[in-house]
């Protein structure tokens, strides 16, 4: 059955990138922007740009109002209890070291951190690190066969020196959903700080903080149909008050002598210098625009597609996927070939995937694989751009087999 | 400056208007002929890091020329690392620092995998072969 994306039309860089010999389908990595954001960008340069927070003048205020209102936006689209608890940051990357640093002094030589073995480099090295700076233990959970993190084990791991679990909701690489429900209660009956990273499954269905229960959550607009040089992150008002700020200047304090200050409550005091005032505006337009969306069709869509994609690797001689995807994305290797070999000959007829270790480095190596072809679909993908990649695919193989 | 012989022979093939099935073949044959790494020089010392697939790189000096050994796991990173080879093995060291190697695989129709985002690793090769060179 041929699926088409009613959405297609809504983004027009898929038919700037078709015209091109381009089919996208890397949108885990970044994804294509609705007009909606790209209007409201247009319009805010050239409706007059001004900074926020700080003037009094009617552009300043324009401007602060309008980032303001994405504050709420996101935290309605997260339905978190209050716009105070959403600090932009530059990216989902800069929330998960806000938190590596504005956390650090509550851990001690010999605590744990807890991650898997699947995260993203982002959610892997500001821990690593952090562990190196306090002496801390890292503990990273391993997994099963289909790539979801073993709760056998997790149970043995987690434990009364967990200070804090750092886990991703949906694997880049495997596209499997982990057990979070099950993850944050161990954490938390320990009493430990969670983090969820939800860079990726942000994208895929409606996600309530309220409900996972977690202290933080973090994702980056740019993957979300938003513009790039912005990130979120979600702070239960509890928990939040606990961080302290780790970049000092501009508007994040209250005020100052030369040698002592006193620093704003979250989320200000976590957003020292300019913010990316156009790019937060943008973010909250493609909220919007997503917002207007009959969800439930989305998802079926993505189900439909992530379904096609599956299969029509599955029906190839030789292919090996990773994991058991579930969700928009799905990564493979194929014997006796080379992925950096198969990504040139697919980069050569105009397929964009990506290949190599999707920064996540330590896990592609745990699969014994030196990198691997990853896949993935967003809203606006359909069944045409899957005819093009499988073609490819085919020929691909044909001249490397 | 004269082309070394291989170095004509291999902008004569790469120059003719060809399809990217057949410039994929082409590499894969030119890949063939680079002689093989022992399993010593295989190390990870003579690794080029920053490479998606696995890349070795080793030159030496003879007599004031210079001449360097590749390998890869990935065939189509062993075709481009031939047709580097051809174009400056046997140089002088003071010809080699002068050499527009991008230039080289514009020439051939390769210029495409010298561009800055490109992580198959040419770049890092092209920098380690200058680090060995002036070493």
């Amino acid at each position: 059955m041929s699926l088409s994306s009613p959405w297609r039309a809504d983004f027009p860089a898929l038919a700037a990138l078709l015209a091109d010999g381009q089919t996208y389908l890397d949108s885990a990595a970044t994804s294509q922007k609705p007009q909606a954001m790209l209007n409201a960008l247009l319009g805010y340069y050239a409706g007059g740009a001004a900074n926020v927070h700080r003037a009094q003048h009617l552009p300043g205020a324009r401007a602060t109002s309008a980032f303001e209102a994405t504050r709420q936006t996101v935290a309605d689209w997260l339905n978190a209890a209050s716009h105070d608890e959403i600090i932009f940051t530059r990216g989902a990357t800069e929330a998960l070291n806000l938190l590596a640093y504005g956390l650090e002094e509550h851990f001690h030589e010999g605590d744990e951190l807890v991650i898997s073995a699947l995260e993203h480099h982002a959610n892997l090295l500001p821990w690593q690190q952090l562990a190196q700076r306090r002496g801390l233990i890292l503990v990273v959970l391993p997994l099963d066969a289909s790539g979801h993190v073993d709760l056998d084990a997790a149970q043995r791991l987690i434990g009364p020196r967990t200070r804090l679990l750092a886990i991703s909701q949906l694997s880049n690489v495997l596209g499997t959903w982990q057990p979070l429900n099950q993850l944050l209660a161990l954490a938390q009956a320990h009493g430990a700080i969670t983090v969820v990273d939800g860079a990726q499954g942000i994208v895929h269905g409606r996600h309530d903080v309220q409900q996972l229960g977690c202290d933080f959550y973090v994702f980056s607009s740019h993957k979300l149909y938003g513009p790039d040089g912005v990130g979120v992150l979600y702070g239960r008002a509890a928990t939040l008050q606990r961080v302290l700020p780790w970049q000092f200047g501009g508007e994040m304090l209250l005020q100052t002598d030369y040698y002592t200050a006193k620093f704003r409550p979250a989320p200000l005091g976590f957003e020292a210098g300019t913010p990316a005032v156009s790019s937060v505006i943008g973010l909250g337009a493609s909220l919007a625009y997503l917002a207007g969306l009959d969800s439930d069709a989305v998802l079926a869509h993505e189900a439909a597609l992530h379904q096609q994609l599956l299969s029509g690797l599955l029906a190839r001689a030789g292919v090996r996927i990773l994991g058991t995807p579930q969700t928009a994305l799905a990564s493979f290797v194929v014997d006796d070939v080379h992925s950096a070999d198969l990504a040139h000959l697919l980069t050569e007829q105009g397929i964009a995937v990506r290949a190599g270790h999707h920064c996540a480095m330590p896990l592609l190596r745990g699969l014994g694989l030196p990198g691997a072809i990853r896949v993935s679909l967003a809203l606006y993908n359909d069944s045409s751009d899957l005819e093009r990649f499988f073609a490819a695919l085919d020929q691909a193989l044909e001249i490397l087999q | 400056m004269s082309l070394p012989a291989a170095a004509e022979t291999a902008l004569h093939t790469f120059s003719q208007p060809i399809s990217w099935e057949q410039r994929a073949r082409l590499l894969m044959a030119w890949g063939e002929q680079l002689a093989p790494l022992s399993e010593d020089e295989r190390s990870e010392a003579n690794q080029v890091s920053g490479c998606e697939s696995q890349v070795w790189l080793l030159g030496e000096s003879h007599n004031g020329s210079w001449q360097f050994r590749a390998a890869s796991d990935a065939r189509l990173i062993r075709g481009l690392l031939a047709l580097l080879l051809v174009r400056v093995n046997g140089l002088p060291a003071a010809e080699l620092r002068s050499l527009d190697l991008a230039d080289w695989f514009t020439q051939l129709g390769l210029a495409r995998h010298l561009s800055p985002s490109r992580s198959n690793g040419l770049h890092a090769v092209l920098r380690r072969m200058a680090e060995i060179a002036g070493a």
